[in-house]
């Protein structure tokens, strides 16, 4: 254990960080430059904290680590209740990673209210660190919905010209969900009489009731995945938002559904998921099919990279609700992968969109003679994204699709199509905006990356590269977390556990 | 035994008594000082209320009725006159830079609201239902004057005019529900009621006579469909009235029909929580359905106070003390939601004219940042989005449901919630996202920026030590569960 509470301090250092901002006073110019190096500062410590609290963390322990407890509504039982295990640890860290590189990646492109945009962020940050560091159903939700505030601020304020459609249908679309997430928390409070996230693991409700809860939360998490036929505010909110906040986006408010499903449907409501899977699997075949296709056709790049996040996220799904070893560590791996990769990808077209200020697939082309190392920093993630072996993209979707094959080799069969279409529209992508012709002098004349987005490029491509190779840094410790959750998952469920331990698995393929 | 009156006996009452004092002493010295008279009086009112409500904290919250039973004291009573005297409080403090703005400065002004937040009180305090009858009236009466304040303006004395008018409809059906209730049980006292209906059976006459009760309180809370007055004595009335009548009326009644609802009729609860349950998702749907197609911001307001009385009859609908505590919880937070918001409506003026409309906060973010960020703020609170007080409200109300298992009324009322997210959402997106007008006048006063300061910081640090107010509301509600 770690002798001060780290995850409090992860949690409120961005806060603390915000509101020094908040008093920064003085010349606008200043204030600005102020406000970015403080933001980066409150960021960057928060990162530093989160690799302490990673290398502290215990692999071989699948209960909740760096626990704090204090009251908070005692006369109701509520608590400020924090804790991280082996799932929720890497949401963490992938939260701290992207945010310095979203504040480095607004330097320059953000000219316009620099100090509250910073704040913007800051606050965010607290809301994500919260939502994956809370032990109480009460606390974690208002960290899971706290987080509209600032992101509809960042998408309102500094987007793009349909900025105010996509902010209120990224808004209410999500908030639709919240709510009746909100009232089944509340019934799993009246029922176990607690908001105790620990305990609830341990006493799931009457069958009965897990259905109604489960799809109380299901329309909760199924519009943040977001999954077919609740994913249209997606494409909307990333189009129209600044390139960080589609960082973010994408890299982790997606996967706060994902682990919405790990965290409370899987485990507390057993039954009710094993019952609905099917549906969930339909749900993402057709997402990955669906959505691979409408990728084919944009035109639009931050379009296209925002349907390919669904699809993506359908592989996540289907992996989380076979309910294997594998399956649901893939699904796991696959979330922070994608939130790498697509984190990335979406810095690359914001490195174009600030040179030419268009998002117009069409009005690139040839790229790779006058940008020669964008050229090869957007191939790496291209083909991460694609899910090539050697990249973090690949594990995450074999695992997935591994865990899907055991299930029903027709899941597996028809989820792999999407592979191939993803790589289809992904090589098109990359074909149209870096080889071809240069017929738009304004894009030939674009001058190649820089020090600062070299800067926010290198670990990104490094983690990719890493991961791709050693994966079982990571398995390692999302693994017993995962069995763990996976037993109170079998157990209610009448299944024997007959399957051996995932790590043992992987050791063939992942030497 | 013919009880011996002694002055000691009437300690409980001493806030009231003060107020009594107070209002006659103002009215005096009003009416012998010419110039700046309301200005001055306005300072006298805030400071009566602060002297009453230190008298408050020291009279026993525990003491047994007074006055032959027609008045009471308990944890219920004195946190509810807590939350009026602190909602007067504030909405005198909003009033006294707009009179003179609006050059409607008379004495009247602050002695009326002395006169109404005696009403109040004496109406959260009422244990009869002649005791209760005069609260209410002492307190409509003086609010149908108030509205029609600006009486050389059409518009204020159409409000004034429809407010007393569908106001005393509401009067007459409720006395008239209190005669049937009479009438079938003999009795007037709270105490007496509910003995002669302890064994949990009602006939049909009490039963029509206790919704006849409720159809009087409902106007009064403006639940839905007794609501048609609450958007056009919002719009018309001057705004500083209309922060009164959103910050501290719908306490009092609310307060009433709770104890109304709980003590006398408590074990025919069956009986009237359907009525309950429809008036609040009729209050929930057409709060958030209207909302959305009003441009004036103080018709906006209405809408939004609708909703929330909605919010708050669902705690009341449970039918709990949790529910009940939920519900004084809720209207607690709602108050300090209200007073800063219409503190930001009073300050919407430029070049000394006042202006209404949404669309005149466009691009505010710009223009006085400040001001924009505690308006986005209490919007979103309103919309119930933690970590703002605004969600706690309504987590509470919404765990009361659950418990007493109205999950068909919890969802809907959620999903109203989701409807009105969107009109409150639409002020932050004219002012945020909209190009900025001119600047909004700048000199707001003291009294009103220390207001919409406290509210804000409320609405903002609530989340950190939500406990003594939590606490004391679930206390208050215990004592109406109590006897």
């Amino acid at each position: 254990m770690i002798g001060f509470p780290i995850l409090s301090l992860m949690t409120f250092l961005p806060l603390v960080g915000a509101l020094f901002i908040f008093s920064i006073r003085g010349d606008a110019a200043l204030v600005a430059r102020n406000a970015r190096f403080s933001a980066l500062y409150a960021s960057g410590f928060t990162f530093l904290l989160s690799l302490f609290a990673l290398s502290r963390f215990n692999k071989a322990e699948a209960e909740f680590q760096f626990v704090e407890k204090t009251d908070w509504f005692p006369a109701l039982g509520i608590s400020y209740h924090l804790g991280v295990d082996g799932i929720s640890i890497f949401f963490i860290v992938l939260s701290a990673f992207l945010t310095p590189l979203c504040i480095l990646a607004s330097w320059e492109s953000i000219k316009d209210r620099v100090k509250e945009y910073m704040i913007a962020f800051l606050v965010l940050e607290t809301f994500m660190i919260g939502t994956f560091c809370a032990l109480d159903t009460v606390l974690f939700y208002v960290f899971f919905e706290g987080v509209l505030i600032p992101m509809f601020i960042i998408i309102g304020v500094w987007g793009g010209p349909r900025r105010v459609y996509s902010a209120f249908k990224f808004f209410l679309y999500t908030l639709f969900g919240s709510v009746l997430m909100l009232l089944a928390l509340l019934t799993l409070y009246f029922k176990a009489g607690t908001t105790d996230i620990a305990v609830l693991l341990e006493n799931p409700v009457a069958r009965d009731l897990q259905m109604w809860l489960w799809l109380a939360f299901f329309a909760s998490f199924a519009v943040k995945m977001p999954m077919w036929p609740v994913h249209t505010w997606l494409p909307d909110a990333h189009v129209e938002a600044p390139t960080a906040g589609s960082v973010i986006l994408a890299g982790v408010l997606l996967k706060m559904g994902g682990y919405g499903f790990l965290r409370f449907s899987l485990p507390m409501l057993p039954e009710a998921s094993a019952y609905f899977a099917g549906m969930v699997y339909w749900l993402s075949i057709i997402a990955i099919i669906y959505t691979s296709l409408v990728a084919l056709v944009q035109d639009d790049m931050k379009k296209l990279i925002a349907y390919s996040s669904v699809a993506h996220m359908g592989f996540v799904t289907l992996g989380i609700f076979t309910a294997t070893a594998q399956g649901v560590q893939g699904g796991v791996f696959q979330m922070i992968s994608h939130g790498i990769i697509s984190g990335a990808l979406f810095l690359c077209v914001g490195v174009v969109y600030d040179r030419l200020h268009t998002r117009d697939i069409g009005r690139y082309g040839g790229l790779v003679k006058n940008m020669p190392k964008y050229a090869t920093v957007f191939m790496i993630f291209m083909l991460g994204s694609v899910g090539l072996p050697g990249t973090s993209g690949f594990v995450g979707e074999f695992l997935s699709l591994l865990g899907a094959f055991k299930v029903n080799a027709l899941y597996a069969a028809l989820s792999t199509t999407g592979i191939v279409l993803g790589a289809a529209y992904m090589l098109v992508l990359y074909r149209r905006v870096v080889f071809g012709p240069q017929d738009n002098g304004d894009a030939a004349a674009m001058p190649d990356i820089g020090m600062r987005e070299a800067a926010i490029f290198a670990p990104l491509v490094l983690l990719v590269l890493v991961l791709g190779v050693f994966p079982n840094y990571v398995m390692d410790r999302v693994s017993p977390s995962a069995e763990r959750m996976l037993a109170l998952y079998n157990k209610a469920n009448g299944i024997a556990a007959v399957e051996p331990a995932a790590g043992d698995d992987e050791g063939g393929i992942f030497p | 035994m013919m009880p011996v009156f002694s002055w000691a006996s009437l300690s409980p009452a001493l806030p009231e008594l003060f107020l009594v004092m107070l209002g006659m002493v103002m009215v005096l010295a009003g009416l012998s000082q010419s110039e700046g008279a309301a200005r001055s009086l306005c300072r006298v009112a805030i400071g009566g209320f602060a002297l009453a409500l230190m008298m408050l904290l020291g009279v026993n919250w525990d003491s047994a009725p007074v006055m032959n039973g027609m008045f009471v004291m308990d944890h219920f009573a004195g946190f509810m006159k807590l939350l009026i005297l602190l909602g007067l409080m504030a909405a005198v403090a909003l009033s006294v830079r707009y009179l003179e703005q609006e050059e409607i400065d008379r004495f009247e002004y602050p002695i009326l609201i002395v006169f109404a937040g005696l009403g109040m009180m004496l109406m959260v305090s009422a244990h009869n239902l002649l005791a209760m009858y005069v609260g209410l009236e002492l307190q409509s009466l003086s609010l149908y004057v108030l509205a029609a304040f600006r009486r050389n303006h059409s518009k204020s004395s159409e409000a004034g005019m429809k407010y007393f008018v569908l106001g005393a409809l509401a009067s007459g059906m409720l006395l008239f529900g209190a005669s049937l209730v009479y009438g079938y049980t003999g009795a007037l006292g709270f105490d007496a009621i509910s003995h002669a209906l302890a064994g949990g059976k009602a006939g049909a006459g009490l039963v029509i006579g206790l919704v006849f009760l409720l159809v009087g309180l409902a106007f009064k809370v403006s639940a839905v469909p007794f609501h048609m007055w609450t958007p056009d004595v919002y719009e018309g009335a001057p705004t500083s009235v209309t922060a009164l009548f959103a910050i501290v009326p719908k306490i009092a009644a609310m307060g009433l029909l709770m104890r109304l609802l709980t003590e006398p009729f408590g074990s025919i609860m069956p009986e009237w929580q359907q009525v309950v349950w429809v008036l609040s998702l009729a209050s929930m749907a057409v709060g958030a359905f209207a909302g959305l197609v009003q441009n004036n911001i103080k018709r906006l307001l209405a809408y939004s106070s609708i909703g929330n009385m909605g919010y708050a009859l669902v705690g009341v609908a449970a039918g709990t003390a949790s529910g009940m505590g939920a519900v004084i919880l809720y209207l607690a937070i709602y108050m300090i939601m209200a007073a800063g918001t219409f503190g930001i409506v009073l300050s919407m003026r430029r070049g000394g004219r006042a202006y209404e409309d949404i669309e005149d906060l466009s691009g505010l973010s710009r223009t006085n940042p400040l001001m924009a960020w505690t308006l986005a703020f209490l919007m979103f609170s309103m919309s119930g989005i933690p970590p703002l007080a605004g969600f706690f409200g309504k987590l509470f109300i919404f765990q009361a449901a659950i418990a007493s298992q109205f999950y068909v009324l919890a969802v809907l009322g959620v999903l109203c919630s989701v409807v009105a997210a969107y009109y409150y959402l639409r002020v932050i997106k004219v002012m945020f996202f909209d190009d900025p007008l001119d600047a909004l006048d700048s000199d707001l006063g003291f009294s009103l920026r220390a207001v919409v300061f406290l509210s804000i910081a409320f609405v903002l640090f609530f989340i950190f030590s939500p406990d003594t107010l939590v606490e004391t509301s679930r206390n208050a509600a215990a004592a109406l569960f109590a006897g």
